[in-house]
């Protein structure tokens, strides 16, 4: 296996294109695991880490830009209020170790549907940004995830950075696991209300072969939500919400949970960060009146 | 924080002794990430030891073609069962286990060829390129079929086992042990009994496959000697049963197999049975290098034995006040493709598999028997622990159906010093198990959630930082258990101790060695033998030796025997030196000739004469002689069970520990946090108080782990989460404070009365915690561990 170390951006994507099977690796809490259980044999791993550039975050237009390399204890130490629910879902990572080494980029880059990164990403409508000797692009997560673990990023593009809008609602990060820290998601989901468009964002981590949105729990919320007052739901209306997320998933049985669990969970998840999110929108509007 | 009252604790007169909590000589080399494991062992010139394993749970072997492997550049070997020169099976206690497979296989994993080769890398391509030819046969994966139809395909041909008298063996049933007291050993029928009762509880119970999950892989060296012999470094729970073994494998004398123990990073039964021992040794032979085998985690999970699973059926019977009036238990345990211990562990499910109740008539039908599975061993609690969760789930329902607390219901059927067992076998020890129960409801209860000073820290709720719940659906619940012990080896086993103690002056100042082949495998008994050579001895310096097989064996550190029977054997062996010391000063006129060695002690380095002080220090006594002794310590004997009636005293020690858990659970997502898992324990007398309190919290919280997260998921004989990421472990978020109460009545047959404390914990938690989440749901959860599913009824 051949082991290519670029110490430049430029240099990155020169090796990435000449060897478009190598790997990427940043903190390799991932990749290592796979190799190490023998999994998985890259003919070459292409080490970022030296790239200074990818560790980097901030303002950018209208966005945060969010380098592929910032670890997950950098998104909650710094990122709280510009990123809320994916800091959320960054301290549900693993454990400080974990956190310490592993990455956003990283969590893009290997797509599996258990990610903690997504649902967050999926529910603000973030970008991510694709380089390669080619040039830059930026594909809108949504359009991201096209397959179990199969992404939009060409064998040649490496993932540079994600693009967050600035948060204009609030957000919340549920995640399950049967245990209550270090634990690999059986379901999540994530929630995001966005008071100037006035539409709902959702992600679902670990209930389908991608990551997923419930956009017709989205449309019924954004009808049904109070976006001038924030008055807490009606219950019928929670309830609904609820079994439109958990209709959305397509969840399996599997070593971890159930199918019917996972749908069961992802409904009250979807109902209580309802909840949260509406009881934070009607502080966030009496605060500005 | 653990709290503790201990006491009228022990005093010793010489510093750190026994009693005291000196520091442990690994604590800070393991703390600081310094220490060396069995797997960071180096030779210059080694190999790297790797194994080709089953991708079958059940199949014949029809060739074997190594000669691609052999070709590889930097491959020295490929074995295969052919290259074994001696005996071609070992095991515990059935010598079933092939040392790589021949005929068949009999589990997903196990062991067919090995390499060795100069990179681990070398070795692993060496491993893909041997073909083995397979005719793949059906698993025998139901143990209940296993135990009783007769169609039943034989893990294990006819007649291709060593046959033991007393264990009833027959199709695939390694041990079948049935007990019979009261009207059941007269043939009544249970009809009878029944419509004698008030009240009758019948229920089914599972447990899971749960695993020891050691941080430290199997793992070792060994290394070719001049003699033709091998020098073996290894992590292990039992020197010399592992020598037993290896050896005439080899084809080699007892003698010519030296083992020494290496750093072990935990063990908790997963290291009684042999693993990479013998592949190793083979190995290093053949080359004629040292050769290290490494298993990844992956690999540990099918490198060594794990927890039995167990189904049982029971039913109780009492009376309008709770007395109970009879008990049946039938208790089926997977042992797997392998016996190991699994008679071992049929003949304590059986004989404590009613718990510690008087029930005047029983009838139980214990069963271990070989399917195609994983094999099962030893761990922790050791048969015991299936059989609790049973009959404590069956102690609550009665208890419910009778309106009575369930600390009530207990408290009226406890054992208590002068009691029988189920087996006829009448404890005569302290054990008071009514007081017990009674202290752990008067404990102290954990605040209410509205009481936090948080109430929305997420630390605190179900589901943790994971942000499921900020207070929604979090219902309290509260729940008792208790478990009753077997401790040391029982029917008719003589596990004795062997201690080497040598006094002697270095530089000036008195020092002890002591010498024993027992494993520390992280409980603790290095410390324990140097406390105990200071207070025997006198002298503050004790220097404990490498544990090797120079020195008569220890047994295992199993049991919870270790403090017993080692801290038994370097008392007596520190006796032994302390006469011939006191011989010494009569010999040398230091003391009158008729001065008897009740008038004499050994106290801060000097011989003390009752009658007249200060005799001299020990440097004038010694001189320049070494003092050295070595003794063996035996328990009392005990009996082998009827292998008709179950009757008989089989055991050596009893001990008992009460938790009570206090839980909360989301009930609308089956998430569950354990608020408080207090315990009071009866421990004889105490050693080394911060090394107690670390066992029970251990074993409380391996316990947790059972109830409520810990199972090796098995389909059709694969093991289908063979990983730290999916073989869940409880996290310090998932572990609660922990009050423990401390008790000591003196067991009089023990060394100061000691009482092994390892394993009780981790029979009583888990009951305790399924019957807290219990109370929380209204839910009847008859298996652990519970899953969120379980909780929500799905």
């Amino acid at each position: 296996m051949d082991f290519l170390s670029p110490s430049t951006w430029e240099e990155a994507l020169a090796a990435k294109s000449e060897h478009p099977d190598a790997v990427p690796i940043m903190g390799g809490t991932d990749v290592m695991v796979e190799l190490n259980f023998d999994r998985r044999r890259p003919p070459a791993l292409l080490d970022l880490t030296r790239v200074p550039e990818l560790t980097a975050w901030g303002p950018d237009g209208p966005h945060l830009r969010l380098g592929a390399g910032v670890c997950y204890t950098d998104v909650i130490a710094h990122l709280g209020d510009r990123a809320p629910a994916l800091a959320q879902a960054s301290r549900s990572v693993a454990s400080p170790q974990i956190r310490n080494r592993g990455t956003v980029g990283g969590n893009l880059g290997g797509a599996s549907p258990a990610g903690d990164a997504h649902p967050p990403l999926l529910a603000t409508g973030a970008e991510v940004e694709l380089a390669s000797v080619r040039g830059v692009r930026r594909v809108p997560i949504r359009e991201f995830y096209v397959g179990f673990r199969q992404t939009a990023r060409r064998p040649d593009e490496l993932i540079a950075a994600v693009l967050l809008p600035a948060p204009r609602g609030p957000q919340a990060f549920s995640k399950i696991g049967p245990r209550n820290a270090m634990v690999i998601s059986v379901a999540s989901f994530a929630l995001a209300l966005d008071g100037d468009a006035r539409t709902v964002g959702t992600g679902i981590g670990s209930a389908g072969p991608t990551p997923l949105r419930a956009p017709d729990a989205e449309r019924f919320l954004a009808e049904r939500f109070d976006w001038d007052g924030g008055t807490p739901p009606a219950p019928a209306d929670v309830h609904k919400f609820g079994e439109l997320v958990a209709e959305a998933a397509r969840p399996i049985d599997d070593v971890r949970g159930s199918a019917a669990y996972r749908r069961r969970s992802l409904a009250v998840m979807a109902r209580r960060a309802l909840a949260w999110t509406a009881t934070d929108y009607r502080e966030g509007t009496a605060r500005c009146a | 924080m653990p709290r503790t009252a201990t006491p009228a604790a022990f005093t010793s007169t010489t510093r750190d002794g026994v009693g005291a909590s000196p520091r442990r000589p690994d604590g800070t080399l393991k703390v600081t990430g310094e220490f060396a494991y069995s797997s960071d062992m180096w030779a210059a010139d080694m190999l790297w030891g790797m194994t080709l394993r089953s991708p079958h749970p059940h199949a014949r072997i029809l060739g074997i073609d190594v000669t691609e492997a052999v070709r590889l550049p930097g491959v020295y070997a490929v074995l295969t069962h052919e290259d074994v020169p001696g005996e071609k099976r070992y095991g515990l206690e059935y010598q079933d286990q092939p040392v790589l497979a021949f005929g068949k296989v009999r589990y997903k994993g196990e062991p067919v060829a090995i390499v060795a080769a100069d990179h681990p890398e070398t070795a692993r391509r060496a491993l893909d390129r041997i073909r083995v030819d397979y005719e793949v046969l059906a698993p025998v994966s139901d143990p209940r079929r296993a135990a009783f139809d007769p169609d039943c395909p034989l893990v294990h041909e006819a007649g291709s086992l060593p046959v033991h008298e007393h264990y009833r063996q027959s199709g695939n049933r390694v041990r079948y042990q049935p007990i019979r007291t009261g009207a059941f050993a007269d043939g009544t029928p249970v009809a009878e009994l029944r419509a004698r009762a008030a009240a009758v509880v019948t229920g089914e119970y599972e447990v899971g496959m749960q695993d020891q999950a050691f941080l430290g892989p199997e793992s070792g060296m060994a290394v070719p000697a001049e003699d033709g012999g091998v020098d073996l470094y290894i992590a292990t729970q039992w020197l010399h049963v592992d020598q037993r073994q290896i050896a005439p494998c080899l084809g080699l004398p007892q003698d010519k197999v030296r083992l020494t123990l290496a750093g072990v990073g935990g063990a908790f039964g997963a290291r009684e049975d042999l693993s990479m021992q013998i592949h190793a040794c083979l190995l290093a032979l053949r080359t004629g290098r040292p050769v290290k085998v490494v298993y990844n985690r992956e690999e540990s999970f099918y490198g060594h034995v794990h927890r039995h699973p167990a189904t049982m059926r029971f039913e109780h019977g009492a009376a309008a006040d709770g007395t109970l009036l009879y008990a049946t238990l039938e208790i089926i345990l997977d042992g797997g493709a392998y016996a190991s211990a699994t008679p071992a562990v049929v003949g304590v499910a059986s004989s404590l598999g009613l718990g510690p109740y008087e029930i005047p008539h029983t009838r139980v039908d214990a069963y271990g028997v070989y399917t195609t599975n994983p094999p099962c061993g030893a761990m922790r609690g050791f048969g015991a622990v299936q059989a609790c969760f049973g009959y404590e789930s069956q102690m609550d329902r009665l208890a419910a159906e009778l309106g009575l607390h369930p600390v009530e219901l207990r408290v009226r059927n406890a054992m208590a010093q002068g009691s029988r067992l189920i087996t006829g076998q009448v404890i005569d020890a302290p054990l008071p198990m009514a007081d017990m129960l009674r202290r752990a409801r008067a404990l102290p209860l954990p605040p209410a959630r509205a009481d936090l000073p948080d109430p929305a820290d997420l630390r605190t709720l179900p589901g943790g930082v994971a942000n499921t719940s900020h207070g929604e659906g979090v219902v309290r619940g509260v729940g008792y258990g208790v478990g009753l012990k077997n401790l040391c080896y029982s029917e008719g086993f003589d596990d004795y101790s062997t201690a080497r103690v040598r006094l002697e002056v270095v530089g000036g100042e008195p020092v002890a060695l002591v010498h024993t082949a027992a494993a520390e495998v992280g409980q603790g008994l290095i410390t324990v033998k140097g406390q105990i050579a200071r207070t025997e001895l006198g002298v503050e310096r004790v220097v404990v030796h490498p544990a090797d097989t120079r020195v008569g064996s220890s047994g295992s550190s199993s049991a919870s025997r270790q403090s017993y029977m080692t801290g038994g054997a370097v008392k007596t062996a520190c006796e032994a030196v302390r006469a011939r010391v006191f011989d010494l000063v009569r010999e040398r006129g230091l003391v009158p000739a008729d001065r008897p060695d009740a008038d004499l002690s050994l106290v801060g380095g000097k011989v003390v004469s009752a009658a007249d002080g200060v005799v001299a220090g020990l440097a004038e006594a010694l001189g320049p002689d070494a003092v050295e002794e070595t003794r063996e310590f035996h328990h009392r004997p005990t009996e082998a069970l009827d292998p008709t009636t179950g009757q008989g005293a089989s055991h050596t020690q009893f001990g008992m520990c009460v938790h009570r858990a206090v839980v909360d659970v989301d009930v609308e997502l089956g998430l569950v946090k354990v608020v408080a898992l207090d315990a009071v324990q009866d421990v004889g007398r105490v050693l080394h108080p911060q090394q107690l309190l670390g066992q029970i919290q251990g074993g409380a919280t391996q316990g947790l782990g059972l109830a409520l997260m810990e199972e090796v998921q098995v389909r059709d004989g694969e093991i289908r989460n063979p990983s730290f990421t999916d073989y869940l472990i409880p996290t310090i978020l998932d572990t609660p404070p922990m009050r423990i109460e401390v008790l000591e009545h003196p067991d009089p047959h023990a060394p100061y009365g000691l009482r092994g404390a390892g394993e009780p914990p981790t029979l009583s938690s888990t009951p305790a915690v399924v019957a807290a989440v219990r109370d929380a749901t209204g839910r009847a959860l008859a298996r652990v561990p519970v899953r969120p599913e379980d909780i929500l009824g799905l």
